[in-house]
């Protein structure tokens, strides 16, 4: 018996290797897997960020353990520490040189809201200059906390209709 | 000279014009602004007090005058003992002081924070900027009628500040500054706002 198209009929060589998707899955899939973190460390928190990538906690099961220092290679700014006045337009420039799409999350009380510096000298809150994706309560948060905001994240970017943002770019 | 205990006696004897001050703790004198430098250089070179620990200010607010004094904190390594001298500036509205600089390089930092903070002028400071705030900041946070929240001013970055119309705000307060207050018990002495009657979404009452 001879099939009359051979493109799209049931080939025995492929089988097992092929997955249907959506696309959106797919780039979603990718995106949460790999969201390079861009590591703001300005203060306390900054330490707790080194505690979540080392090898008790380990950011690298959630696929964020590679911090980038520079922010052409990173997606996810996570803002961990107080934010200076005389510091925010860099975090504002470091936000502006990522390549979409990023994300930022909030780490702790102070970059949320200021925290307890109610001050001349400090921003309060960073979503006062950068986007927020996700904030962090805690002072510092303890390294479980960045984990459940990163999974928070990557819960948020798994909503996002991403092949028709690509498309329509 | 090694002993240092007698400083109060090296330093009348050397420098008539230095007054003692009153202190809780360790020795403490007042100079006149004109005679500081001989006086720390006298400290340094013949009394043994070789290391500058701290240069600072105090503003005595606005209605005071002499309005601003720099302090200086010394210790002897080899006595093992501290000294404090004070001075006051001549002039409130553009206050000066001669700079240690020359005696100790360390006192650089120190007297750009006292400059950024207090907005004193050290008369022969090698590179006088702003050491904690931004360059261009308006304000001298640590003077007596600055607010703790802030004023408002622009961001440093003028670019950014346009991008994001974002400026230098008071910071909120919900009725404070919270202080604690010395207390009989531990819940009268919480930190707790002064005056609890207004907050960002309702205005202080006005004083009549």
């Amino acid at each position: 018996m001879v099939s009359p198209s051979t493109e799209i009929a049931y080939n025995s060589k492929i089988e097992g290797d092929v997955v249907v998707s959506r696309l959106d899955a797919v780039i979603n899939w990718i995106r949460t897997n790999s969201m390079w973190p861009m590591p703001m460390g300005l203060a306390c928190c900054a330490i707790e960020l080194m505690a979540v990538a080392a090898a008790r906690f380990d950011i690298a099961r959630f696929g964020a353990e590679v911090m980038r220092f520079s922010p052409r290679q990173a997606d996810c700014m996570i803002v961990a520490g107080t934010v200076t006045y005389k510091m925010a337009p860099q975090v504002r420039r470091i936000y502006d040189q990522m390549p979409a799409p990023k994300w930022v999350i909030a780490m702790g009380a102070c970059a949320s809201t200021g925290g307890m510096y109610r001050s001349y000298a400090v921003l309060q809150g960073v979503d006062r200059i950068v986007p927020v994706d996700v904030y962090i309560s805690g002072c510092p948060p303890r390294p479980e906390a960045l984990l459940d905001a990163l999974i928070l994240l990557q819960a948020k970017v798994r909503r996002e209709p991403a092949a028709r943002r690509l498309f329509r770019a | 000279m090694t002993a240092t205990a007698d400083v109060a006696t090296f330093l009348t004897e050397r420098f008539p014009l230095v007054a003692g001050r009153p202190s809780l703790d360790y020795p403490a004198f007042n100079a006149p602004a004109a005679q500081v430098l001989e006086v720390l250089r006298g400290l340094r070179d013949e009394a043994g007090y070789d290391l500058l620990a701290d240069v600072t200010a105090i503003d005595w607010s606005a209605a005071k005058s002499p309005r601003f004094t720099v302090v200086w904190h010394l210790f002897s390594t080899v006595g093992h003992q501290y000294v404090r001298l004070a001075a006051d500036c001549a002039d409130d509205a553009h206050p000066s002081m001669p700079s240690a600089t020359g005696l100790w390089p360390g006192a650089n930092w120190h007297e750009r924070e006292a400059y950024d903070m207090f907005g004193l002028t050290f008369a022969g400071h090698p590179d006088l900027r702003r050491i904690l705030m931004w360059d261009g900041y308006p304000y001298f946070p640590l003077r007596k009628d600055f607010p703790l929240a802030g004023l408002d001013t622009a961001l440093p970055d003028l670019a950014v500040a346009d991008e994001t119309g974002v400026s230098v705000k008071p910071a909120p307060y919900m009725g404070g500054p919270f202080v604690a207050a010395p207390g009989s018990t531990i819940e009268a002495g919480e930190p707790r706002a002064k005056d609890q009657s207004w907050s960002e979404g309702q205005e202080k009452p006005k004083e009549t």
